[in-house]
């Protein structure tokens, strides 16, 4: 049962009495190749779970970085289909770390829910993210998820209020991600007073851990956020790593592996630091 | 005549949308978390303005003494004697405030806007002509304004980001994806996500989430209720055909609503073929595209086989885009409006044609109507009448038209 490992991961950070970290890769960015090595370092590097993007042409509710991600995984040739053969090869030799796939819904449109469901589940992929598919819209694209075991992964966010925040509990498994600030990804900061509360609330509702993103961009940022939510979630500033390795003309993975190894480190270590 | 009609002196059986957006599978609420709760909100707003009798009241006040509506229905007589078949009669929203019919949706949105307490208004603009009219709404009530503009389209069409700068409007052009208008409408939702508690976005066509897609085609249906009243006025009956250009559908819609039950008058639509239907350089996407979900809504949309967004073409920045108002790809399904298509090249002719004839310079985008205008007059016979929604003016597109015939201005 695939919504297995994102249970399991969460009940094995609970008994090992910390956060989680969650990165967030694009399929293709730069190559298929060189997206491949830096899925298969994620784990090792500490990235407890992965978020897989898939490109999508009009990404509106992303920031700068991962707009570029996108386009460089399109120009890369990465569709919907590539991404899951990616899954595919990541999963065949890493049977335990959740594997999300996070987009739009376009491209579940065009494959068809129900294809989409079959095949993500076959090549491994535990859940799934659709930033443009609100409760409202998700039924039947729930009963496609349902009939393969996969989590729809639901986002809230600081406009969701409690009476949204049951709408958004509705026919979700895994986990929660909440998005920290109103905003696109990667551009502002939360206040982190404000996280703390938002988290319990979010968890209340949902009876799910809460990991949170949007604006974590530092160890002592991710540090912090470790401190109070079930994991925190980095993906601009991962893709950010591999526009500056094509920048700088060096191979992406060693770049990325690097920022992860230094988010991941921070997000261990939060809630030990905190009681020594 | 009567100034104004109202929306209630209509009955509509027809019933579309449901209570969550859709016109059969399409239109809903395809937007970010983040954005739901606005999108609710906004939903809950119109329709206490739509009940409140001081609102409608308002809002016709201001398209009598502001836009300078009620619209004239002009009868097109040396055009009906060049094509010999129905008489041919403009509903002419080119004479409307600012040159397009744009303004009557940005005069209902400013002032529910204003109800809803914002501060802030944000637009995208393709050609200019949505941009112009919410700059002009904003810079009359005093309210700060930004329009999203694609950065190719900055160029295109200087003199409207000119005229919003003039009036007041902060102007931003867009570098990500092509730099076009749904590169625009992706960067004003950007913004919107960003500014939750100030800011109102101001949609321009009759799409995106609901209720965008219904409040648009409300506000816009005043042409189609003015073309009713003064058709009978005329002529004692209804028209046989109403035609209008198509890009995302919001003067279409609004001209077919009121007419929407009345079997007998054929709705046609006329969508940009560009450099023509058989290559990918065009922006027919009720012909030429499929079912998918963008900007927050579900529509028919021109992709690739992966279900990426592709590029709309049309010598008509306003026609531009790659997807349609959900509730034109409902009445495509159902067989009820017939949509057809215009190349650029015929849209040209017509321009030349149309202010050669009637002495009336035509925008590019009814000019896309014009050139299947003839083909309609002659298919309804000459005991017929066909109504055209003269949407706009062509001064803008004077510099374009220019180009394209070879000549400097």
């Amino acid at each position: 049962m695939t919504t297995g490992r994102i249970d399991a991961r969460f009940a094995a950070l609970k008994a090992e009495g910390r956060a989680g970290f969650v990165a967030y890769v694009m399929a293709g960015d730069p190559s298929r190749d060189e997206a491949l090595e830096i899925l298969r370092g994620l784990p090792a590097a500490g990235a407890d779970i992965i978020e897989l993007g898939f490109p999508f042409s009009d990404p509106m509710a992303e920031g700068p970085p991962i707009q570029r991600a996108a386009l460089r995984g399109l120009k890369a040739g990465l569709t919907l289909r590539g991404t899951l053969d990616l899954a595919r090869a990541f999963r065949d030799g890493d049977a335990e770390t959740p594997l999300i796939l996070m987009g739009y819904l376009n491209p579940l449109e065009t494959y068809g829910y129900a294809a989409f469901a079959y095949d993500a589940a076959a090549a491994g992929v535990d859940g799934v993210i659709i930033v443009d598919c609100p409760p409202e819209e998700a039924d039947p694209l729930s009963d496609a998820l349902d009939a393969e075991q996969l989590s729809l992964i639901r986002l809230a966010t600081p406009t969701s209020d409690d009476a949204r925040l049951e709408v958004i509990a509705r026919r979700t498994s895994g986990f929660v991600y909440y998005v920290s600030v109103a905003g696109v990804t990667g551009v502002k900061e939360a206040q982190s007073a404000s996280v703390a509360p938002a988290v319990e609330r979010v968890r209340r509702a949902s009876g799910l851990p809460v990991a949170v993103g949007f604006g974590v961009k530092t160890p002592e940022r991710a540090a912090e956020i470790a401190r109070v939510a079930d994991a925190v979630v980095a993906g601009s500033v991962l893709v950010d790593e591999v526009a500056a390795a094509l920048e700088a003309g060096e191979p992406a993975p060693a770049r990325v592996l690097a920022k992860v190894r230094a988010l991941g480190d921070a997000v261990r270590g939060a809630r030990v630091t905190e009681t020594v | 005549m009567n100034a104004i009609i109202p929306n209630q002196a209509i009955p509509n059986r027809y019933g579309m949308p449901d209570a969550d957006g859709r016109f059969g599978p399409y239109g809903g609420r395809f937007v970010a978390e983040t954005l739901m709760p606005l999108v609710l909100e906004l939903n809950r707003a119109y329709e206490a303005c739509k009940a409140d009798p001081s609102f409608q009241a308002e809002l016709d006040d201001f398209l009598t003494h502001y836009v300078g509506r009620p619209s004239p229905l002009y009868f097109a007589e040396r055009l009906t004697e060049h094509h010999g078949g129905a008489k041919i009669w403009f509903k002419r929203d080119e004479l409307n405030h600012t040159g397009a019919h744009k303004i009557n949706n940005c005069m209902g949105q400013i002032l529910l806007a204003m109800r809803m307490g914002k501060k802030r208004i944000i637009a995208e603009t393709g050609a200019g002509q949505h941009g112009v009219a919410t700059a002009t709404v904003c810079a009359r009530f005093g309210l700060q304004c930004v329009v999203y503009m694609g950065a190719a389209d900055v160029e295109r069409q200087s003199p409207n980001v000119f005229r919003m700068k003039l009036l007041g409007a902060e102007v931003i052009p867009v570098t990500s994806g092509r730099g076009t208008l749904k590169d625009a409408m992706n960067e004003a939702l950007r913004d919107w996500v960003t500014n939750v508690a100030d800011t109102y976005y101001l949609i321009g066509t009759a799409a995106g989430p609901h209720p965008y897609p219904t409040m648009v085609r409300d506000f816009q249906s005043v042409i189609g209720r003015e073309a009713k009243v003064q058709m009978q006025a005329r002529r004692g009956k209804l028209p046989d055909a109403l035609v209008a250009a198509i890009g995302g559908g919001s003067n279409a819609i609004g001209l077919f609503h009121p007419f929407i039950e009345d079997a007998g008058v054929r709705l046609i639509g006329v969508e940009a073929a560009g450099r023509g239907l058989d290559g990918p350089d065009h922006a027919a996407s009720l012909q030429g595209g499929r079912p998918g979900v963008l900007h927050g809504n579900r529509t028919y949309l021109l992709q690739d086989e992966d279900g990426q967004i592709l590029e709309g073409h049309s010598i008509s920045a306003g026609l531009d885009y790659p997807g349609i108002g959900p509730e034109h790809a409902w009445l495509k399904d159902i067989g009820r409006a017939e949509y057809r298509s215009a190349t650029d090249v015929e849209a040209l002719e017509q321009f030349q044609l149309c202010s050669q004839l009637e002495g009336i310079i035509p925008a590019l985008e009814p000019s896309h109507a014009l050139a299947r205008i003839g083909e309609i007059a002659a298919e309804i016979g000459k005991d017929g009448d066909v109504v055209l929604n003269m949407c706009g003016r062509g001064d803008k597109d004077i510099f374009a038209v220019a180009k394209h015939l070879g000549v400097e201005l």
